[in-house]
């Protein structure tokens, strides 16, 4: 593999900085079930990493790992060159890293606007009273809040649903939502949980261009956990391969590809 | 209006009027866009500003004089500027269809020999890259959106808002040389070069001069009274003639408000937004809207749907008449007042027509119902006949002349005549020009003295003056026994029903007609929930047997009403089959304005008209579809084939 210390630049022409993310021999148990196995691999600058495995290869878990969801039973986590604790959400979502589930996590009673505005919730400084008058601080603040959520809406093209309770959309514009309310956080790190789940060829044509928009116009790095081999090898950078817990493959898509391990294991070994 | 558009000093091109405006009308919104969802609005001083840094930003990468520059996007006013800065500049602008595939496109940018494209973002400029090489002479690519820009080739692709700041910042060196291009601007220069739908073969450019657009914006605004403060909403494609008059031509000429909606999709919400006092839209609009008023009433409570009920019943009956100045009864109109309080005013806020003076409908024939509904409401719709080499009015009705069968008398400087074999011929100083590198066309379309065929047929009523358009003059044919075939007529009748989008009357030659029937999924798929009718996909609608019940009972309906017409009593539906995918642009069957392609279909389906005319009752049949990104598919079917019930015919004889 070649020495990328410094960063490196990928195919088409990023420049991709130093390490964002550092994993160091993280291992994560629940109770005798070992879901993460001495895995070590790390998270760069403005990059699109992708964690690819078959079902039950702990990549959720990994991700949850990398969010501060869990605390890994052993191993270190470094994040901008500080060792992570375990941490409260919030602590999380200040540090800059925002996600999106696997199982769309959103308020289905409100509308699309409002929930993504919840997105803005950690930034917002105006105190209780004054929230609830609308007054003052407040106003000027929902209006800055709300002008960065436009700009959101406008990008990821979900104008005409914007005051659409949330509970009336289909799956691919559910998706998308939990996309921008993830966007508004403005993140440093954006983690996605199978982005293009049970989307059809159109909608994942369009998931992909929003990640790869987005990495480019707002330089965001994306860890993306995804099934469909064809987008992970379009979109990401450089992959982390999982089986069983364990690390089985790292690297740029196509050395991936040709990895023997890995093709034995995800993609399957020829019975004959 | 008189001191305001002194006739003996009319300016005498697009940037002519642009100044003229800045002059008497400096203060008012010229263009609106909604984004980041507000109204942003520009005066016309500030129009005019950001148009000449448009121009001057053009003349910094070379645009010359008799350039073709595309224009590929939505309804934006930067893209509406855009035109006009290539005005300035002494080129000419070409605006084409952005949903057009790649391939279409080629055709259209090779054909002009566009040296500048402007891209509305990202997915335009791609598709103008990949045919890049077949079209050789394209030199610059500008675009609106920077979205996704940002690793494209910048020493030819450029922003044009940083156009504009070029431009601005070179204003020394160019400004001269901007005013001398304009100043040679005049009636006879070239004002657009828009290209045909292509109903058949390939797509033509119509050249129109300044003086069709300034005359024909002046005498339609004239007609219609429209003025600086009118509203319109810009939501057409802007290829189609149609967007041109109003959103460049009349808007010039009246000096009113250009509004752009924020997306394709919030298209009604921002309709409701402006309430626009001006509207055109073709049919298609209306039917949807009435539709979706519809299907929402059907779901209101009994109080609210009772009260509905009657007073739309009302409507119906003395609404247009009061709408046209006639007399009515004085109980009947507090009725009607009370109604506009309860019912007609909060349902023409909902539609957005709160405000509307004059709304237009053309391009197909409107059912009848739909058109009364909205004129029963005191919406003054009216309809127009016009074509793109006519810089769109041919005929258009005057109020308080307005029927749903007719498209009124010839629009203020326009002659129409009949010719022999039953075909419209107008000459008027909207005609164009010629079809661009292709004399043939020209000479075969507009005779020496101007009068040009426009391929359809039609007759003026004796008593009113009207003129009523049967058909395509081509596609009015005989059937076998020598009977007049008039498919279109047939077609249009069907598609009043809601639960039909579209349908296609097969017949010349034959014996008798056959029909393909495209469901609406919209109004079935409601109709459907109604009944308890479970479905899980388009095809499996189509195909359900109470459907094919349905659409059966409606064919009958249309063909007794056709057998009513002693001329066209030969145009029955025998045979039907409902269609298993919805005829679609993408797949050549339908024109980008929705025009249905004939021979196209009767080629692509010729197996399944061969099994509306061989008795066969059912037949198995592969398609091939295009999805949207030009990659091919197939749908798999097995299709019914009813028998329709046919009326006796000449009833006429026997009366």
């Amino acid at each position: 593999m070649k020495d990328m210390s410094e960063g490196y630049v990928t195919a088409d022409g990023r420049q991709i900085g130093g390490v964002l993310m550092e994993m160091k021999n993280i291992t994560l148990r629940f109770g005798g079930v070992v879901a993460i196995k001495d895995i070590s691999f790390d998270i760069r600058d403005g990059e699109i990493r992708a964690i690819i495995g078959p079902n039950g290869a702990g990549k959720s878990s990994m991700l949850n790992v990398i969010s501060g969801f869990y605390v890994p039973t052993e191993g270190e986590v470094w994040f901008k060159g500080v060792r992570r604790g375990p941490m409260k959400p919030y602590q999380v979502a200040r540090l800059g890293v925002a996600r999106t589930f696997q199982n769309i996590a959103l308020f289905d009673g409100m509308t699309v606007l409002d929930n993504i505005m919840t997105g803005r919730l950690t930034r917002m400084k105006a105190g209780l009273l004054s929230q609830a008058l609308w007054y003052g601080a407040a106003e000027r603040e929902e209006i800055a809040h709300r002008e960065k959520v436009e700009r959101i809406i406008d990008f990821l093209e979900i104008q005409n649903i914007r005051k659409t309770p949330v509970g009336r959309l289909p799956y691919g514009l559910k998706k998308r939502v939990e996309l921008a309310r993830a966007l508004a956080a403005e993140p440093k790190l954006l983690l996605l949980d199978e982005p293009m789940a049970g989307m059809n060829v159109e909608e994942k044509e369009d998931m992909s261009r929003f990640i790869l928009d987005l990495n480019d116009e707002f330089g965001t790095t994306i860890v993306l956990i995804e099934h469909d081999m064809g987008v992970v090898m379009d979109l990401s950078d450089r992959v982390v391969v999982m089986d069983y817990g364990r690390k089985i493959g790292d690297g740029p898509p196509e050395e991936v590809r040709n990895n023997q391990d890995v093709i034995d294991a995800y993609l399957g070994v020829a019975h004959d | 209006m008189a001191n305001r558009h002194p006739d003996g000093d009319t300016p005498r091109s697009i940037p002519a009027l642009l100044a003229r405006n800045v002059k008497l009308h400096g203060g008012l919104p010229a263009y609106r866009e909604k984004e980041f969802g507000i109204w942003q609005s520009w005066t016309w001083v500030q129009a005019a500003e950001e148009i000449r840094a448009l121009a001057l930003g053009m003349l910094s990468i070379g645009v010359e004089r008799g350039d073709h520059v595309a224009i590929i996007g939505r309804n934006r006013p930067m893209h509406y500027w855009s035109m006009v800065a290539a005005q300035m500049c002494g080129a000419v602008p070409v605006p084409l269809y952005q949903d057009a595939v790649a391939e279409e496109m080629a055709y259209v940018l090779d054909h002009c020999g566009a040296r500048f494209v402007v891209c509305g973002d990202q997915e335009q400029v791609d598709k103008v890259l990949e045919v890049e090489d077949r079209v050789p002479e394209i030199k610059h690519i500008l675009y609106t959106d920077k979205r996704g820009m940002r690793k494209y080739d910048h020493s030819r692709m450029n922003a044009l808002s940083d156009l504009q700041a070029e431009g601005r910042a070179g204003h020394y060196r160019y400004d001269a040389e901007l005013d001398a291009r304009m100043a040679e601007l005049d009636y006879d220069s070239t004002c657009v070069m828009l290209y045909t739908s292509g109903t058949t073969g390939r797509p033509k450019g119509v050249v129109l001069s300044n003086r069709n657009i300034i005359e024909t914006a002046k005498n339609s605004a004239a007609f219609d009274n429209l003025n600086a403060l009118d509203e319109v909403l810009a939501y057409l494609p802007m290829a189609w003639v149609g967007d041109f008059i109003f959103s460049i031509g009349q808007a010039m000429w009246t000096g009113f408000c250009v509004n752009c909606p924020e997306s394709p999709g919030t298209m009604m919400t921002d309709l409701r937004e402006i309430g626009p006092t001006y509207f055109f839209a073709p049919p298609r609009v209306f039917e949807t809207q009435l539709t979706n008023v519809m299907i929402r009433m059907e779901d209101a409570g009994r109080f609210k749907k009772g009260l509905f009920d009657r007073y739309m019943a009302l409507a119906r009956r003395v609404g247009p008449a009061i709408l046209d100045g006639k007399p009515v009864g004085v109980l009947d109109r507090l009725n009607y007042a009370l109604g506009g309080l309860l019912i007609y005013g909060p349902l023409k806020n909902t539609l957005g027509f709160s405000r509307i003076r004059v709304g237009y409908t053309a391009g197909e024939a409107i059912g009848p119902e739909i058109f009364e509904f909205y004129r029963s409401l005191g919406i003054n719709l009216k309809q127009l006949y016009g074509q793109t080499e006519a810089s769109v009015f041919i005929t258009q009705q005057p109020d308080g002349q307005v029927r749903s069968d007719t498209v009124g008398v010839p629009s203020p400087g326009v002659e129409v005549r009949i010719g022999d074999s039953g075909e419209v011929y107008y000459r008027s100083p909207g005609t164009f020009v010629e079809y661009f590198k292709n004399a043939e066309s020209t000479a075969s379309t507009k005779d020496p003295e101007g009068w040009v065929a426009t391929g359809d047929a039609g007759f003026f009523e004796d008593d009113t003056g009207h003129l009523r358009i049967i058909d395509r003059a081509k596609d009015v044919g005989k059937l076998s026994d020598g009977r007049l075939f008039a498919p279109k007529y047939v077609e249009n009748k069907l598609k009043f029903y809601p639960a039909i989008l579209e349908a296609v009357v097969f017949g010349a030659g034959r014996d008798r007609c056959t029909a393909f029937i495209n469901i609406d999924l919209t109004a079935v798929g409601n109709w459907a929930e109604r009944n308890n009718i479970a479905y899980a996909s388009y095809q499996e609608l189509a195909g359900h047997p109470q459907v094919y019940q349905m659409i059966s009972e409606h064919v009958a309906e249309v063909n007794a009403s056709v057998a009513r017409d002693p001329m066209l009593s030969g145009c029955q539906v025998h045979r039907f089959l409902v269609l298993h995918k919805e005829l679609d642009a993408d797949d050549g069957e339908l024109t980008r304005t929705r025009k249905v392609r004939r021979n196209i279909i009767a080629e692509k389906y010729a197996d399944l008209i061969a099994a509306l005319y061989d008795g066969r009752d059912s037949i198995y049949t592969e398609t091939e579809v295009t999805y949207e990104d030009g990659r091919k598919g197939a749908i798999k079917a097995t299709l019914r084939i009813a028998d329709a019930v046919v009326a006796p015919e000449g009833r006429m004889a026997a009366e």
